[in-house]
């Protein structure tokens, strides 16, 4: 009989990642999780030391947006615990794979306000898929197991560990749990990846029948890598296709039948092909408030055939005609092969032509639009983001920050593939491009990742350009800068007649002398002359982090526009297409 | 006091650290009240059964239970109809009687078929189990008297046992 391997809690944790496949992890440690740092130096796993925790937890996410893989965080108790909540929020959010690894004080000191001490899981409770406080070494590696299953299948999230100090530093027999032993260990977890057969069939009829039908991607495609099976519903029907703010690049945006992005600042043709549909074909996305605008005013004469993995998006907030509870990939898949039935029985699926020679001349009449900069006037941000698109190379990653130049960034951009955009869409959380780039690149390294980001955004997170420096990591970010909160300053001035309240930023930092002091290269870029030699130049250095910053247009906003609370049928288009706007009918 | 927007909820759980918290947090974030609550582990001692009584439209009800649902240890959540289950509740009152009145509780008592647990000079303390309607009857009564102190537990129940089952079952046996 094999005698037992007696470890410690700290070497069972370490041991349990490497089991669940774990290359590399991003934390910063302190005195509660200080056990579980010493098996680390004879790990595999790299471990990237971030200057801020909440750097950690968003380059986590970054790291999981580009390789499907859930990303992992590991921090100490209390401050560095509190500090994680924003990424496991934005996280959970946007359905973001994640583990999260927190110390916590021993456990005879739990609830006696000890240093550091923070109640960690009632804290994350609401704003993670599960959370677990670990009372016994022995329970590590079944816990560790069920996190990565968790945070993994189903409607992917955030898992948090919160480890007391004492659990680390007790001794435990080894053992990895089997896939069927952490199913059995879960009783109340069934997550229903196949759809419904009655409904595949029923949303199949529905398919042929629509002579208005629009295929409303969200991020559910991206999750449940169905961009291959959406490409070939497309084809076969030939609906046009709008992709979500969490959705850009699951659809190639060159697709002539792509309208682009839905929603507040989404394109005319989407929003309003939307708008006129008689059938939407929700896949994986969740009738988000920035998608309907006014949920009463939404898409009035659709059906819903509603595709999630997550029962309870069904009816959240607009009840289905055809709800399919199921993995987007599967039930496409079966989609097709009810049409194809149906098909083969002799239906034919309606005409659609009038239909998107219709929308074909919205997305032709209406494309996204902006005044270019007389000579002399300041650089234009759409220009600056056209340019960088025009010269990046194949297969760039995008990341974002939140706010406008997050909106022109993924209106701007050409996404062609899956994964290859990276923003805070649920929570929306400024400050999340720089750590998320970082992550993306440590999960990319040989794709090339430009972060997009504002002035104000860049203020929150950029210290953690000094970790992508120590740690090799080259990131470009382009900092759209407006020397304002941008979005703020643009309702302000929509909507509070110009009555601009703690907006400007002013004209400081030096963002040059700055990204210097990081050990990044930093470039300034004034006028429009100077935008292609320095994207030429940040596109060539590959061996350290790159800022430009872009002064850019202080008053340019973003259009289309549909303000909050309004009717997507009052949409507000950009000055240059407003006499037309009859048209959109 | 029962109310057409009472809605039980049973929810089967595991029975572990935090899973109350989990669960009544939900109800929480959305400002919803918990009218009762009662908790307790089932005939296997790794599950415990919730059952829940809220004040709510059905709609956002629908919500909540899904997302109930999403909740890893969440097992299985019935919403019970009280007029297919069975419901029980019980109560203890300390009530205000003195040697004057003293008899009259004690009839109230007997007819309710409660039961008489403590006698002081100046009041008394007295139990009943039942329907929770039978207890709101008792309860109005008992003010009637002044009530001192009084908990109730909080309802539980069980779906009744479906007709089909009930006759077919004694079939089966030799009569």
């Amino acid at each position: 009989m094999s005698k037992k391997q007696r470890i410690t809690g700290a070497e069972a944790l370490i041991k349990s990642l490497e089991h669940a496949g774990v290359d590399v992890m991003f934390g910063l440690p302190g005195g509660c999780i200080m056990p579980a740092y010493d098996p680390l130096l004879k790990s595999s796993i790299r471990h990237i030391l971030v200057r801020h925790e909440q750097g950690a937890g968003h380059m986590a996410e970054g790291y999981a947006h580009v390789t499907g893989r859930p990303g992992v965080a590991m921090v100490t108790s209390g401050p560095a615990a509190t500090n994680l909540v924003t990424p496991l929020c934005d996280a959970y959010m946007d359905s973001i794979p994640m583990i999260a690894i927190t110390g916590q004080v021993s456990t005879a000191a739990i609830g006696t306000d000890a240093f550091q001490e923070c109640d960690t899981v009632g804290i994350t409770r609401s704003i993670t898929k599960h959370n677990e406080l670990v009372m016994k070494a022995q329970d590590l590696p079944l816990v560790v197991a069920q996190a990565f299953h968790i945070a993994t299948t189903g409607r992917p999230g955030p898992v948090l560990i919160d480890v007391p100090k004492d659990v680390l530093i007790n001794e435990m027999d080894w053992y990895w749990p089997s896939e069927d032993e952490v199913a059995d260990s879960l009783p109340g977890y069934k997550p229903t990846s196949k759809g419904h057969p009655r409904m595949i069939k029923e949303a199949a009829r529905l398919i042929l029948q629509s002579e208005k039908p629009v295929l409303y991607l969200g991020g559910g495609v991206l999750k449940a890598h169905a961009a291959e099976a959406v490409a070939e519903l497309q084809k076969m029907i030939n609906a046009p296709v709008v992709t979500t703010l969490m959705a850009r690049g699951a659809f190639p945006d060159s697709h002539p039948m792509n309208l682009g992005m839905p929603g507040m600042h989404g394109t005319a043709s989407a929003v309003t092909a939307m708008q006129k549909s008689d059938l939407l074909i929700a896949l994986g996305a969740r009738f988000d408030d920035r998608v309907t605008g006014k949920v009463a005013a939404f898409a009035p004469e659709a059906k819903i055939i509603h595709v999630d993995i997550d029962p309870a998006e069904q009816g959240k907030v607009r009840r289905p005609d055809v709800p399919i509870v199921g993995d987007c990939r599967l039930v496409v898949e079966e989609i097709i092969k009810a049409i194809n039935e149906l098909t083969d029985g002799g239906e034919r699926q309606a005409d659609i032509g009038a239909w998107r020679s219709k929308v074909s001349g919205w997305k032709e009449q209406f494309p996204l639009t902006y005044e270019p900069s007389a000579p002399g006037e300041a650089l234009k941000p759409q220009y600056c983001l056209e340019q960088l698109r025009d010269s990046a190379p194949e297969d760039t990653i995008l990341v974002a920050g939140v706010g406008q130049h997050q909106m022109w960034a993924s209106q701007y951009w050409r996404f062609e593939k899956p994964y290859t955009w990276v923003n805070s869409g649920g929570l929306g959380t400024m400050g999340f491009s720089v750590p998320a780039a970082i992550g993306a690149k440590v999960g990319q390294p040989d794709k090339t990742v430009w972060a997009i980001d504002g002035d104000g955004c860049f203020q929150m997170t950029a210290q953690e350009l000094v970790t992508a420096s120590l740690e090799n990591i080259p990131v470009k970010i382009g900092i759209l800068n407006n020397s304002y909160l941008g979005m703020v300053r643009q309702w302000q001035e929509l909507f509070y007649d110009e009555r601009y309240s703690e907006v400007y930023l002013g004209s400081l930092p030096d963002f040059v002398k700055w990204a210097e002091a990081m050990g990044c290269v930093g470039i300034r870029v004034d006028s429009p002359e100077e935008v292609q030699p320095a994207i030429d130049k940040a596109n060539s250095i590959n061996d350290r982090p790159v800022v430009v910053d872009f002064r850019v247009a202080e008053l340019e906003k973003v259009f289309p526009m549909v303000a909050a609370g309004t009717s997507n049928d009052d949409i507000i288009l950009p000055e240059s297409q407003r006499e037309l706007k009859g048209f959109l009918k | 006091m029962s109310n057409p927007q009472h809605h039980i909820l049973s929810v089967l759980v595991e029975n572990r650290a935090g899973v109350l918290a989990r669960v009544s947090s939900l109800f929480a974030r959305r400002g919803f009240n918990i009218y009762s609550l009662a908790v307790a582990p089932t005939e296997d001692p790794d599950f415990s059964r919730i059952t829940i009584v809220v004040d709510v439209e059905s709609a956002p009800l629908e919500q909540v239970v899904k997302q109930l649902f999403k909740l890893i240890e969440v097992v299985r959540i019935s919403e019970l109809d009280p007029q297919r289950s069975v419901e029980r509740e019980l109560m203890i009152a300390t009530v205000k009687a003195g040697a004057d009145n003293r008899g009259q509780v004690v009839e109230l008592t007997n007819i309710f078929e409660g039961k008489i647990i403590a006698v002081g000079g100046e009041s008394m303390t007295v139990s009943l189990d039942g329907n929770p309607e039978k207890l709101d009857d008792f309860e109005e009564l008992l003010r009637g008297y002044g009530i001192v102190e009084m908990q109730r537990t909080g309802r539980v129940a069980l779906p009744k046992i479906d007709r089909e089952a009930r006759t077919r079952a004694p079939k089966g046996k030799a009569s």
